[in-house]
């Protein structure tokens, strides 16, 4: 008992004075969570916007599909990854596994079926005369697919957040193809493998410092989605008076 | 006489219900056109093909004298602009809504600020710029989408039962705003409606539609005598009856409209006489009430819709009367469906057609 709390109040110590190894970590997954946020975004968004706004055979064993894939277990897609990135599979030409960009690609890769399918559901919950509207306004097909992604802002937001929470929570996939390498110039040990690892060596201490950290990191992700969700809501409560007495009167007229 | 847009042989269908059938119109620079029907009697979707995000299923379109293709049509888009029925807003505030066009268009911001300010002023809107479009009442909203239309200033303008959820104070606004823009900018105008009084008030020429036909085209005068002698295809819009009229001895006439119904009307007629009764002339109430109208009757509640800020009720009385009063009438008289109800009307709001 003793001991624990020995290795909680050093990891107080390491989250206080800063330290640079801690640090190094944490702005590491930091990195590559949004650069991988960022990927997904780059492919997910116009996969989002194809299968929410045209009309195919198949849709919705493709909608089924991609929620599947939400729960894919990560260490079975960090295995298919492994493979496809080592040195005999269809990507091993670009020696990429045991490097920071194996990381963001994989949980990029993981995160992709979250972020469309929540695309997917914000996209479809826009009233569908929006782009026909924006078409008679004199928009061209791009613009006015423009105009329906801008009313599915919120939602959209959303599943980026919620994508960066599962990237920067997630082991299997980064424990796999990205070695978790703790030295040299090519680090790749991140929070989530870097408590892991510390725990092997016993070394209590980091690797509760390295918890604390990420658990605060996703809480503060989720303290972002709740107040984004909220903030529409709180200013309706807010207005919600004064529009009954402006009603009022104008009944009263 | 220049045509702006027109259809020839168009037909549209969708599944296998013709919505339009092999319809010629055309709509000539300068004119409001009526088109006046019973609900799916293809009104909007001849609209949303002049507004070309409906394309025809055969037959052809042309806009200022050019075939449309409706494969690459965004040129005739920029000229062409509906208001939907069911108002639709982006969720903006109403300067954006309404700027939305012109910034396609690419007009400078200043340019695009004046042209706002006045649309609104036009549409008895100003100083709504920054306001949340959605959050402003139904009225408004609709008035929003009409001004977001009218500031493009386009060749055609199409608007779809535009005053059809108002009311009244509201629906006036948008029909002084509709007669002024076609005088002051020679805008071509084409309305969905099945409000006759709406049908006979501002139309240069109305367009009598059913099952995706045009029946009958002409001026208001025109068509509405002609109806007189063929009535029965006019039957599904809303309070408008035939029967055979016949004068009192105090001035007026009752036209019995079948079922026992008769009603009394302020002018002298003979014979067969089509009168229509706005739905919003119509007094409801739970028991008889002493007043000066000349037509009262009794009857049930069939069919009640709600359209804020008002409600639509149907009150079978031998004859089925659309009927339109307010929310706080329809919440203050406690109603519901097959209620006992009284409708009354005086022979002075009965309008001979």
């Amino acid at each position: 008992m003793a001991d624990i709390l020995v290795e909680i109040v050093e990891a107080l110590q390491l989250i206080v004075t800063g330290d640079p190894e801690v640090l190094g970590i944490v702005s590491r997954s930091l990195l590559f969570s949004g650069i991988a946020v960022v990927l997904a975004i780059l492919w997910g968004t116009p996969l989002a916007m194809l299968i929410a706004m045209k009309q195919f055979r198949g849709k919705t064993l493709i909608k089924t599909f991609l929620n599947t894939l939400i729960g894919l277990p990560t260490v079975v897609l960090g295995l298919i990854l492994f493979l496809v990135f080592s040195k005999g599979g269809p990507l091993g030409f670009l020696g990429l596994l045991y490097t920071p960009a194996a990381i963001m690609i994989g949980q990029a890769v993981l995160i992709t079926p979250i972020l469309v399918s929540i695309g997917v559901s914000s996209i479809e919950s826009v009233d569908p005369e929006i782009m026909n509207l924006a078409k008679t306004l004199g928009a061209s097909e791009s613009q006015a697919q423009l105009a329906v992604l801008k009313e599915a802002a919120s939602g959209i937001i959303l599943s980026d957040l919620a994508s960066f929470n599962r990237a920067i929570g997630e082991l299997g996939v980064v424990l796999l193809v990205g070695g978790n390498i703790a030295g040299g110039g090519n680090r790749t040990d991140v929070l989530t493998t870097a408590i892991s690892r510390n725990v092997q060596i016993s070394e209590f201490g980091l690797a509760i410092a390295l918890g604390i950290l990420l658990v605060m990191i996703l809480f503060t992700i989720n303290i972002i989605v709740a107040v984004l969700r909220k903030a529409n809501y709180l200013v309706e409560l807010a207005k919600a008076p004064f529009l009954r007495i402006k009603r009022y009167r104008e009944n009263k007229q | 006489m220049t045509v702006v847009a027109e259809l020839k042989d168009v037909t549209k269908v969708y599944g296998n219900k013709k919505a339009v059938d092999a319809v010629n119109l055309q709509i000539r620079k300068g004119e409001i056109l009526a088109l006046l029907g019973p609900n799916g009697s293809g009104k909007s979707t001849i609209l949303r093909m002049l507004a070309f995000i409906e394309n025809p299923t055969s037959g052809e379109l042309k806009f200022q004298g050019q075939l449309v293709n409706f494969k690459n049509n965004e040129k005739e888009r920029m000229q062409s602009t509906l208001v939907f029925q069911k108002t639709t807003l982006f969720a903006t505030s109403v300067y954006g809504n309404i700027a939305y066009g012109l910034k396609i268009r690419k007009v400078p911001k200043e340019t695009s600020d004046r042209k706002v300010k006045r649309t609104l002023e036009l549409v008895k809107l100003q100083g709504f710029e920054k306001r949340n479009a959605r959050k402003l009442s139904g009225g408004e909203q609709q008035r929003v989408a009409i001004a977001r239309a009218l500031v493009l200033n386009t060749k055609l303008l199409l608007l779809d039962e535009p005053t059809a959820n108002l009311d009244p104070k509201n629906a006036g606004i948008i029909e002084e705003v509709i007669d002024t823009v076609n005088r002051e900018n020679k805008t071509a105008i084409v309305i969905a409606t099945h409000n006759m009084f709406q049908a006979k008030k501002l139309p240069h020429r109305i367009a009598l539609m059913n099952e995706g036909r045009i029946t009958e085209i002409g001026a208001p005068k025109e068509v509405f005598s002609k109806l007189s002698k063929n009535l029965a295809r006019f039957a599904a819009v809303d309070n408008t009856f035939t029967g055979s009229a016949k004068a009192t001895t105090a001035g007026t006439s009752k036209v019995d409209i079948g079922n026992g119904v008769k009603i009394e009307i302020a002018a002298k007629k003979r014979g067969t006489t089509v009168v229509f009764i706005n739905p919003t002339d119509i007094i409801l109430s739970k028991v008889a009430i002493e007043s000066s109208a000349r037509n009262v009757f009794k009857g049930k509640i069939t069919e009640i819709t709600d359209v804020d800020p008002l409600v639509k009720l149907k009150v079978d009385v031998g004859k089925s009367f659309a009927v339109q009063i307010t929310k706080q009438s329809f919440n203050d008289l406690e109603l519901y469906l097959n209620a006992e109800v009284f409708i009354a009307f005086k022979a002075s709001s009965v309008q001979v057609l």
